[in-house]
């Protein structure tokens, strides 16, 4: 792949979009051969609201989901709706989870919710369920068809092993790198609803769809995995036009497996490094082509960030907005039948990495 | 008034003989600081230096006759004017802190929000802004400097120009090769830290440079390094002052943006306070912007009370309280919503904010102090 920016430019069109003042969408036109039209989502995920005692909670994870929810109020025109992708709370906790919708409701737009395994392992959805949203389900919105999947679910002897408490469970499956995890899935039960789902959906209408955990086999030791992802993949495969985005990962990364584009969202909490690819077994995982920049720890806030999406000609266009960062954007490109960077994808225009001494 | 006689001799005897008059003055950084960065095309010369001295306290350049450059930036006021934000003409008031002129040469931009690339570029903006010195543009100016007899011999010796070949370029170059002149370092922090002089700073200002590089995280917008401390990273950051005067929502905000737009930045900025309060976000128009206002030096501090952009807090004591609640005053505050990530809590004790006051009175070049 050696296309020039101009040509990729033009191929995805997303050099139409102005940049941010306010935050300004340019609305792009969908294809002749699609249903659908014009529309952007904001896409919020991973605040990991933690409550330390009482009413204090800890600010650095506040400040950054106020953040994101101030600056999307600054987005224009309106987007449609937001999406929020998961681990709104910390430890499950009813509390961080009513802190954390009480800086999402200054929002100016309707949420749909996406769960995380930080939020479900305490009671395992309970709470969820009854004050925020299910947690599988599906809606559709000019012309495109999207779907929220409960991806962080695992094996029944895991989650129903004695625990001395629930906390215990979730404290277990809260720890990135815990060799006594469980890998996340989707289960026989959800993949039989989205086969149903997915029947009366019209084979060129654009599909979007949601996880908490990547549809894809990344590092199996941080749960950057599902493990019956390829299930997923193969009732997604009929649709000409099909997108993954998922949170979880707190970092950029995007793929293309067969006809489904992946796009991972960021954190407003905190950064996670690239982890080495899984290599037990192959994998369709590329090497990570463009890495994150490297955060500069005194700013607490670079290498967060959250994201508004275009959906041009069913395709998507995921906007990074990265405080104390530089934006970046990860646009299909219908020439190299992928998301690509827009900035960064040839060798020649990455951003160096820093010296160390 | 002849301001910086003394220092500007000494300089150009640290130039040696090559200094003589029409050759650029070449001198000595001071203990602390490195040499002044110098344009290419505006070297320093003995002749526009004094031109500039002159120009820049010239109270003919605005529409009232009564306020000069060293009416915001004076002498006797390290360069700064004492006052929460300006007054100019008329006593109008602008909205921000006149930042003091010593060390502007070492700024990589000038004014707050970083607008002006070069001293040469600030220096013709107060001149038309309604609230500075009211002028409808540069025509008085270069009447007066074509047509006064002592103008007309200095720019003659300094640029070898006269009548219609003297523009604001030459004023303005004038005015900026004064201002590098204007340089403050060899304070008791410079003797102790790059001079090695353990005496030079008290116990209680030592134990301050320890908080300062350590527990209050200071250091990281205002470095110091291994052989200078100009004490600014030439960046831009929202650290939460003023920040209830900030656009509360997509509407206020785009009307303080086409306020910019209309106006252009320089008289928006300071004829409106929420228009202000958009700091960097003015030029830039990035989100991560918005409320940031460029890191100023902390040399010659304790010269120049009040303190931040806007001039709120009164004391040195207060600044150091607003930062060591995370950027706000008192920690019952709200904390305001776009703070940059670099601003946190500091928990230092009431003996640890008492010393790191001390430090920083202890960056006050003594050529300023008034005696």
């Amino acid at each position: 792949m050696n296309m020039n920016r101009r040509a990729f430019l033009k191929t995805t069109g997303a050099g139409l979009v102005a940049s941010a003042f306010p935050l300004s969408l340019v609305k792009m036109a969908f294809g002749n051969d699609s249903p659908a039209q014009d529309f952007t989502f904001g896409y919020i995920s991973d605040a990991h609201i933690q409550q330390i005692k009482g009413n204090k909670f800890v600010r650095n994870w506040d400040m950054g989901l106020i953040r994101a929810v101030r600056e999307a109020n600054l987005l224009t025109p309106r987007p449609d709706f937001f999406m929020f992708g998961g681990d709104l709370a910390q430890l499950g906790k009813k509390e961080e989870l009513d802190h954390g919708l009480e800086i999402l409701s200054h929002l100016r737009g309707k949420v749909h919710y996406v769960i995380g395994e930080h939020d479900y392992y305490l009671d395992l959805g309970e709470y969820w369920q009854s004050k925020i949203s299910p947690l599988c389900y599906s809606f559709d919105h000019k012309g495109v068809h999207f779907v929220v999947l409960n991806s962080i679910l695992t094996y029944d002897t895991w989650t129903h092993k004695k625990w001395g408490t629930p906390m215990d469970r979730m404290l277990a499956m809260a720890r990135l790198d815990n060799p006594g995890g469980s890998p996340f899935m989707v289960g026989e039960e959800q993949l039989t609803w989205l086969k149903k789902d997915l029947e009366k959906i019209h084979r060129g209408t654009p599909v979007v769809l949601f996880s908490h955990s990547p549809i894809q086999k990344i590092f199996k030791p941080w749960n950057f995995w599902t493990e019956d992802a390829e299930k997923v993949q193969a009732l997604l495969k009929p649709f000409e036009k099909v997108t993954v985005i998922y949170g979880h990962v707190h970092q950029i990364e995007y793929n293309q497996i067969g006809n489904i584009s992946f796009h991972a969202v960021m954190a407003t909490a905190w950064p996670w490094p690239y982890p080495e690819s899984y290599t037990q077994l192959a994998s369709c995982m590329p090497k990570m082509t463009v890495p994150m920049n490297r955060a500069d720890p005194f700013f607490e806030r670079d290498a967060t960030g959250w994201q508004f999406i275009d959906l041009s000609s069913g395709r998507a266009a995921v906007r990074y907005q990265l405080p104390d960062n530089t934006n970046r954007t990860v646009a299909y490109n219908t020439r190299a039948g992928r998301p690509e960077d827009l900035n960064y994808q040839d060798h020649g225009s990455r951003i160096p990495p820093q010296i160390h001494y | 008034m002849k301001t910086s006689n003394r220092y500007l001799k000494g300089m150009v005897r640290a130039g040696a003989a090559a200094a003589m008059f029409t050759a650029c003055v070449a001198f000595a950084a001071p203990v602390g600081l490195p040499p002044v960065p110098v344009p290419e095309g505006n070297p320093i010369t003995r002749e526009k230096v004094e031109l500039g001295d002159k120009l820049f306290h010239d109270t003919r350049f605005s529409s009232t006759g009564e306020v000069s450059c060293a009416t915001c930036h004076d002498r006797k006021k390290g360069f700064a004017d004492g006052l929460p934000v300006s007054e100019g003409i008329n006593k109008l008031k602008g909205t921000r802190n006149a930042p003091t002129v010593i060390n502007a040469a070492y700024l990589r931009t000038q004014f707050w929000d970083g607008r002006e690339p070069t001293l040469e570029a600030q220096s013709a903006q107060p001149f038309l802004n309604p609230v500075e010195m009211g002028l409808k543009d540069h025509q008085p100016i270069l009447e007066i400097v074509r047509t006064d007899p002592e103008y007309v011999e200095r720019f003659k010796k300094a640029f070898d120009k006269t009548g219609d070949q003297i523009t604001m370029t030459e004023v303005q170059q004038a005015l900026g090769a004064f201002q590098r002149t204007l340089i403050g370092g060899d304070s008791p922090f410079d003797r102790y830290y790059f001079g090695g002089d353990r005496e030079a700073m008290s116990p209680a200002a030592i134990r301050g440079l320890d908080v300062f590089i350590g527990q209050g995280r200071c250091v990281s917008c205002h470095p110091i390094e291994q052989t200078q401390a100009l004490f600014t990273d030439s960046r831009f950051h929202m650290i939460g002052v003023a920040a209830n005067q900030m656009p509360q929502d997509l509407d206020e905000l785009a009307a303080a943006v086409e306020d910019v737009k209309k106006k252009g930045t320089d008289i928006a900025v300071l004829s409106n306070p929420r228009t202000s309060s958009l700091g960097r976000y003015a030029v830039t128009r990035d989100l991560t912007d918005i409320g940031a206002f460029k890191t100023p030096t902390l040399r010659n501090i304790e010269l120049t009370a009040p303190y931040m952009h806007d001039g709120s807090h009164k004391t040195l004591e207060e600044v150091v309280q607003f930062y060591n609640n995370g950027g706000r005053l008192n920690e019952s505050d709200p904390l305001p919503e776009l703070l940059s990530g670099g601003i946190r809590p500091l928990n230092l004790t009431e003996e640890q904010q008492a010393d790191l006051v001390e430090f920083l009175k202890a960056l006050t070049s003594p050529q300023f102090v008034q005696k």
